[in-house]
């Protein structure tokens, strides 16, 4: 289990060191740098102080070598765009993002796993509805869904249409905050939780529709164990398998979504951030953000490997082996 | 359910082919004094009139956007006229606007068709592209082994921990941000093609390895095929099913990814329409409420991605929906 741990520990640090890295020399081989943003009655002085202020004026490699001694420090540079340190800004849009991320991941789990669960054990009418309404969502990707939620909240104004607190309540007391967050919650939750549960049931439909016929589940029901205790205690387990093993993909889905679903509804996470970086070629700011992505991918995959182990006693075999 | 998947695609081809003979206006014709206008509706009998015929909307407040049809006027429909299928006099400024109209007041629907184009030739070419590219590396660094084979799955792997849609935004954008339509079909397709390969390239290497120690495999060789026979004519044909599998999943995912970096502002310009150019009006949330028909390319979308999946349910797959 240490040795797994550690073998994972240095992927994560090995990921996060390319994707930042290559982010930062992408951003800074790019046309274009942040003197752009100066406008262009700025004086030669004032672009090459910005210049040498960032470093610009050193070659990328020297910039980058520069870079990593610093971020190795824990100085991640200063933010041109927003003209202040990039770690205190990152964080924050992480935080979002992971709120958001977090929560959805929850809600598909709960929804796709339980209906999963139903329509693979049961046959009827009900069930049918509920797998040709998975095979709809399977097919909204999350930017149909945030694009469709934002119509109708703009139609209805049951809910707020985008962002994350209203202007009003962005200086009021900290539980009127909460509340207003919550209330600008559900809408990229529900967008980006859709589809995501549509497929974590379509799976867990499958593998329970095989995993009842299973020998051991029949022989669980012939000794008299009732039918409900028979699915989800024997059959379940064993079902769920295939579940764990695409949450670690479904974490990169989950960042690949919410930049979309953030971009729409007008969340304030790391997605929205990545691009106002990559666009105003905020090269420091570019590579926070990948670092933190990639920090968010590394956690996952993690995760989804534990979960697996704790799924499938023949992985967890492997891992102590 | 197979039946279904597989019109619902051909639909979509023929509409995106036929663009030019089905759209009813020019897409980038623009109608100054209609914009946001909801789609006319067609009459097909009234006062005993037996030909289908629409009243023109006449503006009355440009600043709310608001229409009111001409019942007065009564526009009849001319039928395969100027190598069109239908069509209404827009020179009398009375278009026939099934889907309403845009920003600019170009007519949506004929938008959509010939927006079919660009998105469905990006994503397919770079389906093609990938299923190639993948085929060949993958069955190489299968067949073969040794370091090529170390490299190509360390890579792969690494390509494909990274969220797609984040390598393409990055990729894109690292590119000067304003470059002309053609320029950026043929980087999409670039981008698309690095983005895909690894999936594919993983895949077949698996399947060569399994393949290449079979019977018809060592006979083959035994007969005195070199190398690249036994891989081209005898390995490759082996994952053609994986092959065809892999590509029709690629091409909804590809679909989706020009959609949403044309939607942020990284992808087709906006004078060139594709479905995600389009979709640049439904991000202006104060008019969406009243212009649902600006959402009308994400339902392309979603017929694409339905017809997939529909497909992958037909054949016993799971439809999966995990990449953007």
């Amino acid at each position: 289990m240490a040795r797994f741990l550690a073998r994972r520990l240095l992927f994560a640090i090995v990921l996060i060191a390319i994707t930042s890295s290559s982010a930062l020399l992408l951003a800074r081989l790019a046309p274009g740098d942040v003197t752009s943003q100066l406008g262009p009655f700025a004086s030669s002085e004032e672009v090459q102080n910005t210049r040498a202020r960032f470093n610009l004026d050193r070659n990328p490699v020297a910039q980058w070598w520069l870079w990593v001694g610093q971020a190795l420090r824990f100085d991640f540079g200063d933010s041109f765009l927003y003209n202040r340190p990039v770690a205190p800004l990152v964080a924050r849009a992480a935080a979002n993002t992971a709120l958001l991320g977090i929560l959805s991941l929850v809600t598909a789990t709960f929804v796709g796993l339980s209906l999963g669960v139903f329509t693979g054990a049961r046959s009827g009418v009900l069930p049918m509805l509920v797998r040709g309404a998975s095979l709809v969502c399977v097919s909204l990707p999350p930017l149909i869904t945030s694009l469709a939620f934002v119509f109708l909240a703009a139609r209805t104004g049951w809910l707020p249409a985008g962002g994350m607190v209203s202007a009003t309540a962005s200086d009021a007391r900290w539980s009127a905050w909460i509340v207003d967050v919550l209330w600008h919650l559900p809408l990229p939750v529900l967008a980006l939780s859709l589809p995501m549960a549509a497929t974590f049931e379509r799976l867990q439909s499958q593998s329970m529709s095989e995993a009842v016929h299973q020998p051991f589940v029949m022989a669980a029901i012939a000794r008299g164990v009732p039918a409900r205790r028979a699915l989800l205690r024997h059959a379940w387990p064993s079902s769920v398998r295939p579940i764990c093993a695409v949450y670690g993909l479904a974490i990169g889905a989950l960042l690949s979504g919410s930049f979309i679903v953030e971009f729409v509804t007008a969340w304030p996470g790391l997605g929205r951030l990545t691009f106002e970086a990559l666009r105003a070629r905020d090269i420091y700011l570019v590579a926070a953000c990948a670092a933190t992505g990639a920090a968010f991918l590394a956690l996952g995959t993690m995760a989804g490997d534990l979960l697996l182990a704790a799924a499938d006693p023949r992985v967890r075999q492997e891992h102590a082996g | 359910m197979r039946g279904a998947a597989w019109s619902l695609l051909v639909v979509i081809a023929l509409a995106a082919v036929g663009a030019p003979w089905l759209a009813p206006n020019s897409p980038n014709r623009r109608f100054d004094d209609l914009l946001y206008a909801p789609p006319t509706r067609v009459h097909l009998l009234q006062d005993g009139v037996n030909a289908p015929f629409i009243h023109p909307w006449r503006v009355l407040s440009r600043l709310e956007r608001r229409f009111e049809a001409e019942s007065s006027r009564r526009v009849t429909l001319r039928w395969f006229t100027s190598g069109v299928l239908v069509t209404a006099d827009a020179d009398a400024g009375a278009p026939l606007l099934l889907l309403g109209a845009d920003a600019y007041g170009r007519d949506t629907f004929s938008r959509l068709l010939y927006g079919a184009r660009p998105t469905l030739a990006v994503s397919l070419v770079s389906a093609l592209l990938a299923t190639l590219v993948g085929a060949l590396v993958g069955g190489v660094a299968g067949y073969f082994g040794g370091w090529f084979d170390s490299v190509l799955s360390r890579v792969s792997e690494f390509v494909l921990v990274l969220p797609a849609i984040y390598v393409a935004l990055v990729l894109r954008a690292v590119l000067p941000l304003v470059l002309p339509p053609s320029i950026v079909f043929m980087l999409l397709i670039a981008i698309f093609t690095l983005l895909g390969w690894p999936i594919v390239a993983r895949g077949v290497r698996a399947i060569v390895i399994v393949e290449r120690e079979r019977e018809y495999a060592v006979a083959a060789r035994a007969a005195g095929a070199g190398d690249s026979r036994v891989l081209l004519r005898h390995l490759l044909p082996a994952s053609g099913g994986f092959l065809k599998t892999q590509a029709s999943l690629l091409v909804p995912a590809f679909i989706l990814a020009e959609a949403t970096l044309s939607y942020v502002g990284l992808g087709f310009p906006n004078t060139v329409p594709t479905w995600g150019t389009m979709l640049q009006d439904a991000s202006n949330v104060a008019l969406l409420g009243d212009a649902p028909w600006s959402l009308a390319p994400a339902a392309g979308i979603f017929a694409v991605v339905l017809g997939v999946n529909l497909l992958a349910q037909s054949e016993g797959r799971v439809p999966v929906q995990l990449e953007p």
